[in-house]
């Protein structure tokens, strides 16, 4: 059922489905295969604990109509109660209509109330000002719009917010800083993509959901593959065996990565570091914050 | 930014052969980046032997930066690795001693110094002492060295001399008095510190409160241990954290040799002379009388009374 992917980036070591409309889909066969059931016991933990302990009773979630943010969605409902889960659907006029109907298909499949927020008059508001911003600046500005929506909805309604970033974009830097990568939780950062669809089908989300090319959906077409430049079936072999395996680049090689797209991945991850750590301090004291003033965050919890 | 002229000398007859002139290469490495530090190395080097040194000195861990974490087996070499070689062999034109990353032939990574002459790696001291408590992590990746030796450094790019016998203390290996105390017994001469120090401490005084420390340790050991003290810390930033440089050259008498080092790249030129070392221990003769005798027999009991 697997074989070696065809992709553009010319690697033959990534293990993936051939679908019936030809496309490659994740599979999460071989290195990257986890046990279903024991990450949902562990993610359900985790949400419900981390939750609970600073005092709240409630998750927020920004639901996009993709994977992740309905996979996050499923554990939050299953670790709290679809009572207490709060999925915040927030499109721009330009936004993929499909996008908002499977989400309000996976709310209601989950047992959900969604609240809609329409971005469009505030976006439109501050680009009407800047009317010749590109349109990384207006996803970029999208994704931080939703962030302070959540943000105000998690004071409002004493809901924490639960983020949706999996460890394929996180390493990638594919997201936006302050914006869909600020949240209170993450409870998918440390699923690759191809794992978080195997986890999609294990938890029974709707195929719709499962089957689309994955896109943030900040404009009319946009496909992170497409965008990206690679599959997510290849580059989470590669950044499996990179990272988590730490080989070398010469293993790499051996392994059967081309060196082109070794070495555009390593810069990326490289690159992209920053995304993943909180601002630099300036250390003047003997105690400074995050250096050696290094309390745990559940400090007291 | 290379200063080449040799600043003031210590007492010492001009071109006397027991003098040499000491480069301390006060530069911000790269943060893992292996190449271009070693570019930059084989550009001092150049510039040190050009300006007539007999010895250049880099900061611990010139070839990769400091606070490396996950990048420390990333930036590893081995003895027999080409950018050693280049290194050594470079230092056919001037001694050198250089900090990397070092991995054993069981796959143990050190923070080393590499002593450098006449195109051979002369001498390695693994740092003993791996600082982990406040702002340090070191000995979370790293392992730790298990030695001080001192060894004969040639020193020997400018014509025939003698020798200097030297050690070598990384960094925290200076906090620890008895390691400076080994390296005295063991007959040091040149006291060689690469340091990474970062700068922390503002309440006290126009000083960062590290360099404060750094000076009263280093021309105490030169002092006490009469030997020079070489000390070589880096600058720039790494992650917000300011590593202070302040590199100097203390005498056998505790003196500064000339002006210590800013906060900025440079590399200043000192002359350092055996006769001035000479004239120290003439005039206060602590080595001569040290009791090694007593200091044995105390470690021994203590030794037995501790295993107990």
């Amino acid at each position: 059922m697997t074989s070696s992917t065809r992709s553009a980036t010319g690697c033959t070591a990534a293990n993936v489905t051939e679908t019936a409309d030809g496309l490659s889909r994740p599979d999460a066969a071989g290195a990257l295969a986890v046990d279903c059931a024991l990450v949902t016991e562990i993610l359900t933990g985790f949400v419900r604990e981390e939750v609970r302990k600073v005092g709240f009773e409630r998750g927020v979630v920004g639901l996009s109509g993709g994977i992740d943010s309905a996979l996050t969605l499923a554990v939050v409902c299953r670790a709290l109660g679809p009572e207490n889960a709060l999925p915040v659907i927030m499109p721009y006029r330009a936004s993929s209509p499909a996008s908002e109907r499977d989400a309000r298909l996976v709310a209601t499949q989950l047992g959900t109330t969604p609240l809609a927020v329409d971005i469009s008059p505030q976006i439109d508001a501050y680009f009407d000002r800047n009317p010749d911003a590109d349109r990384n600046r207006r996803g970029n500005k999208m994704a931080r719009e939703r962030m302070s929506i959540l943000y105000d909805l998690s004071l409002a309604r004493a809901a924490l917010v639960v983020g949706t970033s999996n460890k394929t974009e996180l390493l990638l830097g594919y997201g936006t800083i302050h914006g869909d990568m600020a949240h209170a939780l993450n409870p998918l950062g440390d699923l690759y993509k191809t794992q978080i669809f195997a986890l999609a089908r294990y938890l029974g989300l709707p195929a719709a959901v499962i089957e689309k090319a994955p896109s943030a959906d900040l404009w009319e077409g946009q496909s992170d593959e497409d965008e990206l430049g690679f599959e997510y079936a290849a580059v989470d072999q590669l950044l499996h065996q990179m990272i988590d395996e730490r080989r070398t680049r010469a293993e790499l090689h051996t392994l059967g990565f081309e060196d082109a797209f070794v070495k555009q991945i390593h810069r990326r991850v490289r690159d992209s570091q920053y995304k993943r750590r909180p601002p630099l301090i300036a250390k003047l004291s003997n105690r400074t914050i995050d250096r050696d003033f290094r309390y745990p965050r559940d400090w007291g919890r | 930014m290379v200063n080449t002229e040799p600043s003031p000398v210590t007492a010492g007859e001009p071109g006397s052969r027991s003098d040499i002139v000491v480069a301390l290469a006060q530069l911000a490495p790269r943060l893992g980046d292996l190449g271009a530090n070693v570019a930059r190395h084989l550009e001092l080097i150049g510039t040190a032997a050009a300006g007539g040194a007999d010895l250049v000195v880099f900061p611990e861990l010139s070839l990769t930066g400091y606070f490396l974490k996950d990048l420390v087996t990333e930036t590893a070499l081995r003895l027999d690795s080409p950018e050693i070689q280049a290194l050594a062999e470079a230092s056919r034109g001037v001694d050198a001693v250089v900090g990397c990353i070092l991995e054993s032939d069981d796959h143990r990574f050190h923070n080393a110094a590499l002593y450098l002459s006449g195109g051979a790696v002369v001498h390695v001291h693994r740092k003993v002492y791996l600082p982990t408590y406040g702002l340090f992590d070191e000995a979370r990746d790293l392992a730790a060295g298990n030695r001080f030796r001192a060894f004969e450094a040639p020193l020997r790019s400018a014509g025939p001399r003698r020798p200097w016998r030297a050690g070598v203390l990384i960094c925290e290996d200076l906090w620890h008095p008895s390691s400076a105390y080994l390296l005295a017994r063991d007959g040091v001469e040149l006291i060689i510190c690469p340091s990474a120090s970062p700068g922390r401490g503002v309440g006290h005084g126009s000083e960062i409160g590290t360099a404060q420390s750094y000076d009263v340790i280093t021309r105490t050991y030169a002092q006490l241990f009469t030997a020079y003290v070489v000390y070589c810390n880096r600058v720039g930033y790494e992650d917000g954290i300011n590593f202070w440089g302040g590199s100097r050259v203390v005498d056998p008498e505790g003196h500064l040799v000339g002006e210590p080092a800013g906060r900025d790249e440079g590399m200043p030129l000192h002359r350092l002379d055996l006769a001035a070392l000479r004239r120290a221990r003439i005039a206060n003769p602590m080595l001569r009388d040290e009791r090694h005798d007593i200091v044995d027999a105390e470690c021994h009991r203590l030794h037995r009374r501790e295993r107990d």
